[in-house]
């Protein structure tokens, strides 16, 4: 901050307290030239004013919020950023621009935020840790993990609090986000596959075709591909539908069976992540979809992740 | 022959007849939207699967009805009022104040309208869009010129206290208004536009102007309102002229500053949160000033309270007034407001201001001009004055009294933590817990309506009687 922005807050600022300060100094005494409880000589519409002292608790009152803001703003960051207070608190690292950084500043920092976080750490870092290791200090292989009431107690916590917002409370999913509960997996459901998703994220992208299929090439996919789940179409839409089927099965493959390896989902079955109706599937067609699970190696750690990896996984078992 | 100066001037009271009516049905529509929203977060089948009648964008609608057209009504009609018999002559520039009524009424119509359509600029309480913003600019400075011209051409010495506050009122608003509402439309003929800040200090001007819509429209000008009805109504003299100066300029000083307390623990720099916090702190006596000289004027006349119900009115009003003056200082402490952000605490904060003081003073200034106003010695019943007395009490406190366990309840469950750390409830749960403080929040907010409904049904029948038929009644 520039001299003349420190100085015109600072200035303003001290202006306006102590200002309240001088005023109640002032009607302190009576300067009225009335004498006290004696009426002003002005009336308003009938209205007279007298000239009552200020109470001398409400007073005291405003002299102890001004002594107190006074202190509290010589202890604390006030008046402008050069500022800091004698105590040197800060609520958070402010100059943190990166994830990296704020990794970085977490070693040094004194803030309070940082102070909470470690404190945290210390305290409950143990707790996931010895549901998550062994005794050799790797984690437990996670089908065990699994079998742990108090491990999936604490991982059913963590997915409470992290994952509940999209994937419901019962784990059971909504448009466009998976259920977790039955045995259909877009990127696999071996424990090792699930904590990777966990870990890193996915990004599962379908392309538009409207452009490349036009309107009645989206009709007859979109009949070919409810047939596939064995619902009744149109036979003829479905037959066309088939053959341009060639360029989906890239990733759906030849069957429409899917392919975990980019997520793409199984087209046979009757679970559908957007919607089963003919409408839905068309808008998926036609539009795209692009659906995401966020990274949260960064956010929560791998200690909570491997807790939150055994939950899931015991949740299709 | 009598001196000119003891001849009653030729007031203007047309327009303070026009406000004072629209007062009433402005409160009457703005706290219906606010029992509908109500009921809506208890049965959300309400909305009707229709998206104008959408929480979202009815909330807005209830905000901005009742502070902007219910509230501000009452205070343009009333300082109207106020400022032409204290200042012994008739409103400046003739037909200029018609122009504020209904340039007045045209924003609301405009709100009322562009609301539910889902025009909203997302800046709480100035979500209205800028070519509403810009015709809110245009009538505003019609009222100001109105308003002080009358103050310029006075007939008496001095200002009286009550237009200090109405003039603190006026001139803050107009500059909030402007300064929040600066923003580029994406194009000429679109209404929708986008705020010429960003981040933090967008923020920090919306809760600037958030805030000082609360303490100069919601406070100032409803104690310039208080300053002449509580002494008209109670026939005695102001209790303390020197605490009203004191309290009047630290409360327009300090009062300004306060805005940063609605962002604590945000990205806002520290020093600006400290400030915040110091400054609601330092404002908690200036704003009690006026509680006691309010409730002090009263002293000798105590025994009025028994038999009219619109003191009773005004002084309840005061005593709500102090007690959210008490609490927001009290909530701006960090540590407090650690817990009380984001919770339903806030909303009672808020309606203990808003209808405890706001309303109740409004409702008191209103029965105390409806008869003056159209030519009537008293209001067309004194009991049902009454019985809307402790129809808005009792709703009043069980709306709030619901908010604060609701809140501090909310604040404790989101901080509760099991032995590893993990969040004990998750927010679903939290929101269950609350549904009962909802149910009764609703049923509070539907008998403060109902007092509202009597209030109207009262007016009517004042109004429509023939010239001077009713005759003053006391309570037994």
């Amino acid at each position: 901050m520039s001299i003349f922005w420190t100085l015109w807050i600072t200035i303003i600022t001290l202006i306006v307290i102590i200002g309240c300060a001088v005023l109640l100094r002032a009607v302190s005494k009576n300067n009225t030239g009335v004498e006290e409880g004696q009426p002003m000589p002005h009336t308003f519409d009938g209205i007279q004013e007298l000239n009552n002292p200020v109470p001398k608790w409400w007073m005291g009152l405003f002299w102890f919020t001004i002594v107190i803001a006074l202190i509290y703003s010589l202890a604390f960051p006030a008046y402008t950023a050069n500022w800091n207070g004698l105590l040197g608190w800060t609520s958070s690292d402010q100059s943190i621009t990166s994830l990296q950084e704020s990794k970085e500043s977490a070693k040094t920092s004194h803030s309070q935020y940082q102070r909470e976080m470690n404190a945290a750490e210390q305290k409950y870092g143990a707790v996931f840790k010895q549901l998550a290791y062994d005794e050799n200090g790797v984690y437990k292989d996670l089908t065990l993990v699994a079998k742990d009431s108090d491990a999936i107690k604490v991982g059913q916590r963590l997915f409470l609090q992290n994952c509940s917002q999209c994937h419901g409370s019962d784990a059971r999913g909504s448009t466009g986000f998976p259920n977790l509960t039955d045995n259909d997996w877009l990127y696999g459901g071996d424990p090792d596959t699930i904590k990777l998703t966990l870990m890193n994220g996915r990004q599962g992208a379908m392309p538009a075709w409207a452009d490349i299929l036009g309107e009645q090439g989206i009709k007859e996919v979109a009949s070919y591909a409810l047939q596939l789940s064995g619902r009744r179409v149109d036979l003829i839409e479905a037959k066309a539908g088939k053959e341009r089927f060639v360029v989906c099965s890239a990733c759906h493959g030849a069957d429409g069976k899917g392919m975990h390896a980019v997520g793409a989902p199984n087209l046979t079955d009757t679970v559908w992540l957007y919607g089963g109706s003919r409408k839905a599937v068309e808008a998926t067609l036609r539009n795209g979809r692009n659906g995401v699970m966020p990274a949260w190696k960064d956010v929560l750690g791998e200690d909570k992740i491997h807790l939150i990896s055994a939950y899931v996984y015991s949740l299709s078992q | 022959m009598t001196s000119a100066t003891t001849i009653q001037p030729d007031y203007n009271y047309k327009v303070v007849r026009q406000f004072t009516l629209t007062t009433i049905f402005w409160g009457i529509i703005g706290m219906s939207i606010g029992v509908l929203i109500a009921a809506q977060l208890i049965w959300p089948v309400l909305n009707f699967d229709t998206p104008w009648l959408t929480y979202s964008r009815l909330r807005p609608l209830h905000t901005n009805a009742v502070i902007f057209a219910f509230g501000t009504s009452a205070l343009m009609g009333t300082s109207f009022y106020v400022v032409q018999r204290t200042c012994q002559t008739r409103l400046f520039g003739g037909n200029l104040a018609s122009v504020v009524f209904w340039g007045w009424q045209l924003v609301i119509l405009s709100a009322v309208i562009s609301l539910p359509l889902g025009y909203t600029s997302s800046k709480e309480y100035a979500e209205l869009e800028w070519p509403i913003d810009l015709l809110i600019t245009a009538v505003w400075v019609v009222y100001a010129v109105v308003f002080f011209g009358t103050l310029a051409t006075r007939k008496t010495s001095h200002i009286y206290v009550a237009n200090w506050f109405y003039g603190a009122f006026i001139l803050t608003i107009a500059v909030l208004h402007i300064v929040n509402s600066m923003a580029i439309p994406v194009s000429m003929g679109s209404m929708k536009s986008y705020s010429i800040y960003s981040g933090a200090i967008d923020a920090m001007v919306q809760w600037w102007y958030g805030h000082n819509a609360v303490g100069f429209l919601l406070t100032a000008g409803f104690l310039g309102m208080m300053y002449y009805f509580v002494p008209k109504q109670a026939n005695r003299p102001i209790y303390s002229y020197r605490l009203s100066i004191v309290h009047f300029w630290a409360l327009i000083a300090v009062y300004i500053w306060v805005g940063p307390h609605h962002l604590m623990y945000t990205a806002l720099p520290d020093w600006v949160q400290s400030l915040g916090m110091l400054m609601s702190l330092i404002l908690f006596a200036p704003s009690w000033g006026g509680m006691i000289n309010g409730i002090m004027t009263l002293s000798g006349a105590w025994h009025k309270l028994r038999t009219d119900p619109i003191l009773r009115f005004l002084v309840v009003s005061l005593s709500f007034y102090g007690m959210s003056t008490f609490e927001g200082p009290m909530m701006a402490i960090k540590t407090v407001n650690a817990i009380s952000h984001y919770t339903d605490w806030t909303i009672g904060h808020v309606h203990s201001g808003a209808l405890g003081w706001v309303a109740m003073i409004t409702i008191g200034a209103t029965y105390h001009l409806v008869p003056k106003l159209f030519n009537q010695k008293a209001m067309y019943s004194i009991p049902m004055i009454n019985l809307h007395f402790w129809l808005a009490t009792i709703g009043t406190i069980l709306y709030i009294v619901a908010m604060w366990i609701s809140g501090v309840m909310q604040g404790l469950m989101w901080r509760a933590v099991n032995d590893d750390g993990t969040l004990t409830y998750t927010f679903v749960e939290s929101l269950e817990k609350s549904y009962p403080f909802y149910t009764i929040r609703f049923v509070g907010g539907l008998i403060f309506l109902t007092g509202m409904l009597v209030m109207a049904y009262n007016t009517y029948r004042t109004v429509t009687a023939k010239d001077g038929s009713i005759q003053p009644q006391e309570l037994d």
